[in-house]
């Protein structure tokens, strides 16, 4: 039996749609780690990086921040959270958060800290007060960057929910890791073929929110921004 | 909860593991840079091509590294090439955007200065719009330096030597200094490579323009 074959069959095979270790099963806890992971990542990041975007300060510390966090390995990150503190839930959270606050932080703080000046002004002159033009004016205008910052963000989590089940716990990852262990390559790749699937399925859905969530003036803009007609008069 | 010991009498072992783990980062951010700049080329000179190169690549960034590891071993085994190239792929993903909003970022009167000298659009290409583009392709390497330093310890898992062995053997035998060592020395890899391209870019473009990357 070749590859495809192997893989096909354990897709169609029903013992792997039903009962406590089923495809449907560790789809769900996968689905609720991820979510769990960006909503904490969320807590911290978006505030953080939306108030220091907003002042106008912090930029070296908040770049800093999230080029160190990035150097981290997550697999190292998970195993020595093990080893301090046993096998549970916190170690892989703390280790998918801490790979989703980068992309959130630094997509929220350059989102708020760039938008336009003379928007800032204008919102100003109608007598607008710090946070209402945090809430009102920059947060809005910065929505399209910010939700690429969190499609980033999600699209890394679901990938990395994988390694959850490195340490134990459910999730997809458990039709990598139990294959790998059986050397059942049929269960790693179908296993694969499944986290694949959900991480494009992931970006679409984000990409379809914030499609919905910009405002139709702030879209409206970018429209016109990215295809001035001056440029197609000289091309490379 | 350091073992000093441990560390000393496994020297060699770590000090080939480092190597291994260099290897498997650059290889990919080379090879990934001479594919995404053809094709990014291509993407501004025929328009067409860039949505589709753009769902192709975007579509192709979000599956896991360790989906893509797991795919190729019946293919490469347990070569490096398992590793490889996914990453290569990811790198080429990630510049084809940074090459192509780069080249496109160059100002139309420059362009139309340089038509009025003389320039044919592939001296154009060379002597003027890439190396206006290089600080955001260069932004783009050190994110896709960085990320492929992080990644490669994944490939670990399916048995690819690299520093992620350390967080393996540290899991198995519940003993920490391994996994310290090895998050130690990836991040002082990833640093000492970001701040290798961040002088690369001060040499490439003296006239210091310093374009912010994304």
């Amino acid at each position: 039996m070749n590859v495809f074959d192997s893989v096909w069959a354990w897709f169609t095979n029903p013992e792997n749609w039903s009962g406590y270790d089923s495809i449907p099963v560790r789809l769900v806890e996968h689905l609720g780690y991820s979510a769990l992971a960006i909503a904490c990542a969320l807590l911290i990041a978006f505030p953080l990086g939306a108030i220091l975007g907003h002042l106008h300060r912090g930029q070296a510390l908040v770049l800093t921040i999230a080029n160190l966090i990035r150097a981290l390995p997550t697999l190292g990150l998970l195993t020595l959270l093990v080893i301090l503190a046993g096998i549970g839930l916190m170690p892989p959270m703390v280790a998918l958060v801490v790979l989703a606050i980068p992309p959130i932080l630094v997509n929220t703080y350059e989102g708020v800290r760039f938008v336009n000046a003379g928007v800032v002004d204008a919102a100003k002159g109608v007598g607008l007060r710090g946070p209402a033009i945090l809430f009102r004016v920059e947060l809005p205008v910065a929505l399209p960057i910010i939700m690429l910052g969190i499609r980033l963000a999600a699209i890394q989590v679901v990938s990395s929910a994988t390694i959850a089940a490195y340490v134990g716990l459910g999730g997809l990852g458990r039709f990598i890791f139990d294959g790998l262990g059986r050397q059942d390559f049929a269960q790693m790749a179908g296993g694969s073929v499944i986290v694949a699937l959900l991480a494009i399925v992931t970006e679409i859905v984000f990409i379809l929110i914030a499609v919905l969530a910009t405002s139709p003036g702030v879209r409206g803009r970018e429209r016109f921004r990215f295809s001035p007609l001056s440029r197609k008069k000289v091309m490379p | 909860m350091l073992d000093t010991a441990w560390i000393w009498r496994n020297l060699p072992k770590i000090w080939d593991l480092l190597v291994q783990h260099a290897v498997l980062s650059y290889v990919p951010v080379v090879v990934g840079l001479l594919i995404a700049l053809p094709v990014g080329i291509a993407c501004v000179r025929w328009r067409w091509c860039y949505p589709i190169a753009l769902a192709a690549s975007s579509a192709f960034f979000a599956i896991p590294s360790l989906a893509l590891f797991v795919l190729l071993l019946p293919y490469t085994g347990l070569t490096a090439a398992t590793a490889i190239i996914p990453l290569t792929l990811y790198t080429a993903s990630l510049l084809l955007r940074n090459i192509v909003d780069g080249i496109r970022s160059t100002d139309d009167s420059v362009r139309q200065a340089a038509a009025a000298m003389g320039y044919r659009p592939m001296r154009r290409l060379v002597s003027i719009e890439l190396p206006i583009a290089t600080p955001l392709i260069l932004g783009g390497l050190r994110v896709a330096a960085v990320a492929n330093i992080s990644m490669v310890s994944v490939a670990s898992v399916i048995g690819v030597a690299s520093l992620g062995d350390l967080f393996i053997d540290g899991t198995q035998r519940f003993f920490a200094t391994p996994i310290i060592v090895g998050i130690v020395l990836t991040a002082v890899l990833a640093l000492i490579t970001d701040l290798v391209l961040v002088s690369v870019q001060r040499v490439l473009t003296p006239w210091g323009q310093t374009r912010r990357s994304k």
